[in-house]
């Protein structure tokens, strides 16, 4: 499977209008299953968490969890949706070794919530609203390992094995309308849609939301048109995009890919693309089935779901802050520029700075240390700030040391390393290494005086308004302090010395 | 209502995994237009403002509360199975979506 050939990206947006429609995936967390009373785990031993239910053995019935139900219309509300008032579950009829039970239990005609809207900021500050056209509840599907051939992928296998634990599992899909407008920021507004999705859902509390193990998924459908073409042009859905980063390469590709060939006078054949993270490229998966193909039909087992007003609002008085306007409350708060704020929005580490904020930080000594010496530190380790081992606790800490001067910013960064390597809190690295900074005038004369016996004009430089001089004898006495001398104390000692 | 021609049912043999012969798809096609008459044929006798019945039972809302209940042993869940290896079910590979 080769590298499909490209069209240079600003080109491609020269002659073509890009329109986007993204479907994410939400796995809820609740305790059970969504219609069976096997528990929604992720990571234990396969086959462990089935029952009848979900393996679809003769004669057993379905139960709806009300719980789902609940988290579902939540999702629907912070998405500014309609909740239907009479909701049906349908099948969807497929025969795939995913579900043992040759359909998906899903929502067709009749989903939970339909008609919202969100407005999305992208890293250039500019904010589209993207229309919600539904969200409906279904079933996630088993996983599949496929063995023999090279690969562990299907192509090649000699058989499948299947694990039904996620099987059942509680999803929520999120379809949008399609997206016009963004232009060159298509592939952008795609990665920072699905990252608001993934704020909300983990504000509501009612997923995980980690892309990584598969707790939010995103379907990128992509189509272009020339510039004035009325006639939507011929869509693909890319399927298997599991990063913030990979949503936005694998829509730059699709991009780049459709516009060569219809630059060239080929034709865009409408099916589902596999998106490839370790090449960087889509490839060629099924041709995309016709909604009629899935024969969906009322669900016979399940009666229809009819959510009573006072519930809908019982949970959107429930609802918290929406992510828009948090954010926007926590730049005033904190009287962060524009950039500064986005800076932090765009690391992903709104909730560290909050948090540490709370436990005592200043705001920008806050941001400073996160979206500064600990990004940088993750990043030399290829790693997620999240994984590193050190909580906003430690940071507030840290930043409350250095604010008093008990030791300055050097320093502090050393007590950070410390913390990483498991050495304790920021207090007790700084007691027990004996680390803060001297500010005892006595220590610090003796070592001013060892400093000025090697430079003895030094004060008098000072003295003909070269105050830059004491530079030389600051560097000298912190080195001969080991870093920990508090240099604007000696520099006021060695300005009182030549004035003396 | 769509005919149904021999690569129709040529369709939905393979949406339904099962083959069929040139003889099977004649036979098909002809059997299920005599479905799909009788089936319109009902739907004329309904006006349009008569709501489709999913549910014969004026019923809804009927909730089962998010609780932990036993599931199978990874042994019972596999002991229908056709195959198994490795705590999984074993199943054919099939060529159609991942
Ligand atoms: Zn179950």
């Amino acid at each position: 499977m080769a590298k499909a050939e490209l069209m240079n990206y600003e080109q491609a947006l020269e002659k073509f209008e890009v329109v986007i429609g993204l479907e994410v995936h939400v796995e809820l967390n609740t305790n059970t299953k969504m219609f069976c009373g096997c528990r929604n785990d992720f990571g234990d031993e396969p086959n462990t968490n089935v029952c009848p239910i979900c393996i679809g053995l003769p004669g057993s019935l379905p139960a709806v969890n009300r719980k789902a139900v609940e988290s579902s219309i939540a999702i629907g509300l912070a998405l500014g949706c309609e909740i239907a008032p009479n909701g049906r579950f349908s099948r969807k009829n497929y025969f795939y070794p995913d579900l043992a039970k040759n359909f998906q239990t899903s929502q067709y005609d009749e989903p939970i919530a339909f008609e919202g809207t969100i407005d999305i900021e992208v890293p250039s500050g500019a904010v589209y609203t993207v229309d919600i056209e539904r969200a409906h509840m279904e079933e996630d599907a088993g996983k599949l390992t496929h063995v023999g051939g090279n690969t562990g992928r299907i192509q090649g296998a000699e058989y499948s094995l299947v694990d039904y634990n996620r099987a059942g599992v509680p999803l929520v899909e999120i379809v949008t309308k399609p997206v016009y407008g963004a232009g060159a920021e298509a592939p952008e507004l795609a990665a920072a849609y699905v990252r608001s999705i993934r704020e909300i859902v983990k504000a509501l509390g009612v997923s995980d939301a980690r892309m990584e193990r598969g707790n939010v998924r995103c379907d990128a459908n992509v189509s272009i048109r020339p510039h004035g073409q009325e006639k939507l042009g011929t869509r693909t859905e890319t399927k298997n995009v599991n990063s913030l980063r990979s949503i936005e390469r694998a829509v730059r590709y699709e991009i780049q890919r459709q516009a060569h060939i219809i630059a060239n006078g080929g034709t865009i054949t409408q099916e589902t693309r596999h998106w490839h993270e370790d090449r960087g490229i889509t490839s060629s998966g099924r041709p995309k089935s016709d909604a009629d193909d899935y024969r969906y039909f009322p669900e016979p087992d399940l009666v229809p779901v009819q959510p009573s007003n006072e519930l809908i609002e019982q949970i959107r008085a429930s609802l918290p802050e929406k992510p828009a306007e948090r954010r926007k409350r926590l730049q005033g708060e904190w009287q962060f520029s524009d950039l500064e704020f986005r800076d932090v929005v765009n690391s992903g580490l709104l909730d560290e700075l909050e948090e540490t904020v709370a436990k005592g930080a200043k705001p920008q000594a806050a941001r400073k240390w996160w979206t500064g010496e600990i990004a940088r530190l993750a990043n030399a380790e290829g790693k997620d700030v999240a994984d590193l081992a050190i909580t906003p606790a430690d940071v507030a800490e840290l930043a409350t040391l250095v604010e008093s001067g008990k030791i300055n910013d050097r320093i502090g960064r050393e007590v950070l390393q410390a913390v990483l390597e498991g050495a304790g809190n920021p207090a007790k690295i700084v007691a027990d290494r004996g680390l803060e900074v001297v500010s005892d005038d006595g220590a610090l004369q003796a070592a001013i005086d060892e400093a000025l016996a090697k430079q003895p004009d030094v004060l008098e430089k000072i003295r003909e308004g070269k105050l830059q001089a004491a530079g030389a004898v600051i560097g000298a006495v912190m080195q001969a302090m080991k870093g920990q001398a508090d240099a604007g104390r000696v520099r006021e000692l060695i300005i009182e010395r030549a004035n003396a | 209502m769509s005919e149904l021609t021999p690569d129709l049912v040529r369709h939905l043999a393979s949406l339904a995994r099962i083959q069929v012969t040139d003889a099977e798809v004649d036979r098909f096609a002809e059997q299920l237009s005599l479905i799909v008459e009788s089936v319109a044929t009902v739907n004329s006798a309904v006006a349009g403002d008569v709501p489709a019945t999913s549910h014969p039972i004026p019923m809804a809302n009927v909730f089962r509360e998010d609780l932990v209940e036993p599931s199978l042993t990874q042994e019972q869940a596999l002991s229908g199975a056709a195959d198994s290896d490795q705590g999984r079910f074993r199943v054919a590979a099939i060529l159609d979506e991942e």
